[in-house]
């Protein structure tokens, strides 16, 4: 009796196939595809139903409002306030048309707007090779890219053939990105030099970055700004007149240089011991060991707090305001004073909070594509 | 009666020459911890040693004392000819003479296997990079993975990452060799392949020192086994003797609970 169980037993799990060569089948259809994805993340629990249910309500009650005030119901061309009223209820967007120059320049003269207008294409011709390491030719774009901040300088500020343009009237768009990529560029190299002298063995060295990190992270970026003009004069002959844009120019870079280097210790914090003593028993000097085998492993691991450094700095370059620089939220301001167009307030903030986004949204892009790229441990 | 002085000393200046580490009355310290106590060790070039001990008797700090990975507070090592002291110089040419392989590979995880090995000849020996990748496949080829240069250390197995580990080692072209615990980290299945790259490396004339519990490692190859326990060295025999005939109370208990499980 037991035994015919065992055999009947037997023949229903009976494999179909040859047993070590099970073949490989596709998954149920069920489990992929659009609607597993829908059943997945919109509809996996009652709550998560009710969220989902909720969140179209939501858009349905703010997108259509906020599409009709930005575009369908928007007037695009005006002499003021009163025209744009008279075409549309919507947003008055001619307004900032009027004044897309000035938010771009500031009061950068108007005969010389194309030396910023060829800054910013060189800007871009240096960036490539940095950011993407297959474009053609990149080593020559990297020497590029060294001479490129000296050229921007000599276009921007004049001199030496060009006519001399005071920093004060630059503003604008043209100012945040004068602050923002000369403040980036120098802050990282500033930062990595203080991460590595706060873990250095020579005591003077380490007590000299511990006080200045500390020093910059205990003290706001707006009072450094305040005081950059009493302080930096102690260090330089009497008498100096130093440059209000210079001034600016060093102490968010020193800013976010203290920042940087206590993002990216956390990195070199994080390699294994093993590392640097591989490279110790190589015989490899302090200096290349940092830069072919700890650095690189250091700054891909703080890439995500480098960029999150990186766009603050970036964002409080507005702070500029403070001390008389007009950034385009500056500009802003000022033209919201302008009585023909009174009272745009929303146009101004949102178009500027605009440029702000994209410009960040892009660092934040290519930082994951950066991390992705580097992903080396796991990849098979 | 001069005649045989003469014979004597010069007898001694070969031996002289010969030794290419000597470890002299040399002690360490962790904090106050006493970690190495009157370690003398003399070993000769080509010399095979395997250092065997329980776990915390000092045999990887001696033999990371010998290309100064760890510093010794007393006492004398001399590494083919150079003192080790607190001269980075000094340091750093000892360093370029003695390759290691360590129990956690510590390969680099951001380069490919062949950057990897081509790293400090490049850098440390100034070799051009043309060069430095043909002897890098030459090693690679004799640790058998020449069809993984490109990979990443990440991509591979164990066993495979320990090669390569050992593969980087050579490409220095070092006169000794120092292996700290190679296959402890290796699955059972892997520690055979790194083994016999050991072994044949052993039959090449190197100079080699390993930290390691293999014993049949230490039988095959072996000129010598050292027995370390509390931080300092116990006995010290040929294998066979060592193997049938410990002398110390505490070699016989450690021999006993790792050849009888």
């Amino acid at each position: 009796m037991e035994k015919n169980n065992l055999s009947a037993t037997g023949s229903t799990m009976k494999p179909d196939y040859v047993i070590g060569e099970h073949p490989d089948l596709p998954p149920p259809s069920n489990t992929i595809g659009p609607i597993a994805w829908i059943r997945d993340n919109l509809l996996s629990s009652p709550a998560n139903i009710v969220m989902t249910i909720l969140s179209i309500f939501f858009l349905y009650k703010i997108l259509p409002p906020s599409l009709d005030w930005m575009f369908f119901d928007a007037a695009f061309v005006g002499e003021d306030r009163n025209a744009c009223r008279a075409v549309a209820d919507g947003a008055c967007w001619a307004f900032i048309s009027e004044r897309f120059k000035l938010f771009t320049y500031g009061f950068y003269p108007i005969e010389n707007r194309w030396r910023v207008d060829l800054s910013f294409v060189l800007l871009v011709i240096a960036v490539i090779p940095i950011l993407f390491d297959k474009t053609p030719f990149r080593k020559y774009g990297l020497w590029f890219a060294m001479v490129f901040p000296f050229i921007a300088g000599w276009l921007l500020v004049g001199g030496f053939g060009l006519d001399p343009v005071p920093t004060e009237k630059f503003g604008g768009f043209m100012l945040t990105l004068v602050v923002g990529i000369t403040g980036i560029a120098f802050s990282l190299p500033l930062g990595i030099l203080l991460a590595l002298g706060r873990q250095s063995n020579l005591p003077i060295i380490k007590v000299f970055c511990v006080s200045f990190i500390e020093f910059i992270r205990g003290v706001p970026l707006i009072t450094l700004l305040f005081v950059a003009s009493t302080m930096l004069s102690y260090f330089l002959p009497p008498g100096t007149n130093f440059d209000l844009l210079l001034r600016v120019l060093i102490m968010v870079t020193l800013f976010s240089a203290g920042y940087m280097a206590e993002v990216i210790r956390g990195g070199l914090q994080a390699i294994p011991k093993g590392q640097f003593e591989a490279s110790d028993a190589m015989g490899l000097k302090y200096w290349p060991s940092m830069r072919l085998i700890v650095l690189p492993q250091a700054l891909k691991i703080s890439i995500p707090g480098i960029v999150n450094t990186f766009i603050g700095l970036y964002k409080d370059t507005t702070l500029v305001i403070i001390i008389g620089l007009l950034d385009p939220l500056g500009i802003g301001r000022a033209s919201l004073s302008d009585t023909k167009w009174t009272g745009l307030s929303n146009e101004v903030y949102l178009f500027v909070a605009l440029f702000f986004f994209v410009s960040c949204f892009a660092m934040s892009r290519y930082s994951l594509y950066l991390e992705n790229k580097l992903q080396t441990e796991h990849r098979r | 009666m001069s005649n045989s002085t003469q014979i004597g000393t010069e007898q001694m200046n070969t031996d002289q020459d010969n030794i290419v580490i000597r470890i002299n009355q040399m002690h360490k310290w962790y904090g106050q911890f006493h970690v190495l106590k009157d370690i003398n060790l003399d070993v000769t070039r080509g010399e095979k040693i395997v250092i065997c001990g329980p776990s915390g008797s000092g045999k990887s700090t001696m033999i990371r004392c010998i290309n100064r990975l760890e510093e010794h507070q007393k006492g004398d090592i001399i590494v083919d000819g150079t003192e080790l002291t607190n001269d980075l110089k000094n340091i750093e040419a000892v360093r370029r003479e003695v390759g290691m392989v360590f129990q956690h590979f510590n390969l680099f995880p951001h380069l490919t296997v062949l950057e990897n090995c081509t790293l400090a000849p490049i850098w440390v020996r100034k070799t051009p990079r043309l060069e430095a990748e043909e002897i890098a496949m030459q090693y690679l080829e004799r640790v058998k993975i020449p069809d993984q240069a490109n990979k990443f250390p990440g991509q591979l197995s164990g066993g495979q990452q320990q090669r390569v580990a050992i593969a980087r080692s050579l490409c220095m072209k070092p006169r000794i060799m120092l292996f700290d615990e190679p296959t402890s980290a290796l699955d059972p299945e892997m520690i055979k392949e790194v083994l016999d790259v050991m072994i044949e490396l052993a039959s090449e004339g190197i100079t080699m020192l390993c930290v390691t519990h293999e014993m049949g490692f230490a039988k095959t190859v072996a000129d010598r086994v050292i027995f370390m326990d509390g931080g300092e060295i116990i006995e010290e025999n040929v294998p066979q003797e060592f193997f049938d005939n410990p002398q110390h109370e505490r070699t016989k208990l450690f021999l006993s609970q790792i050849l009888n499980h």
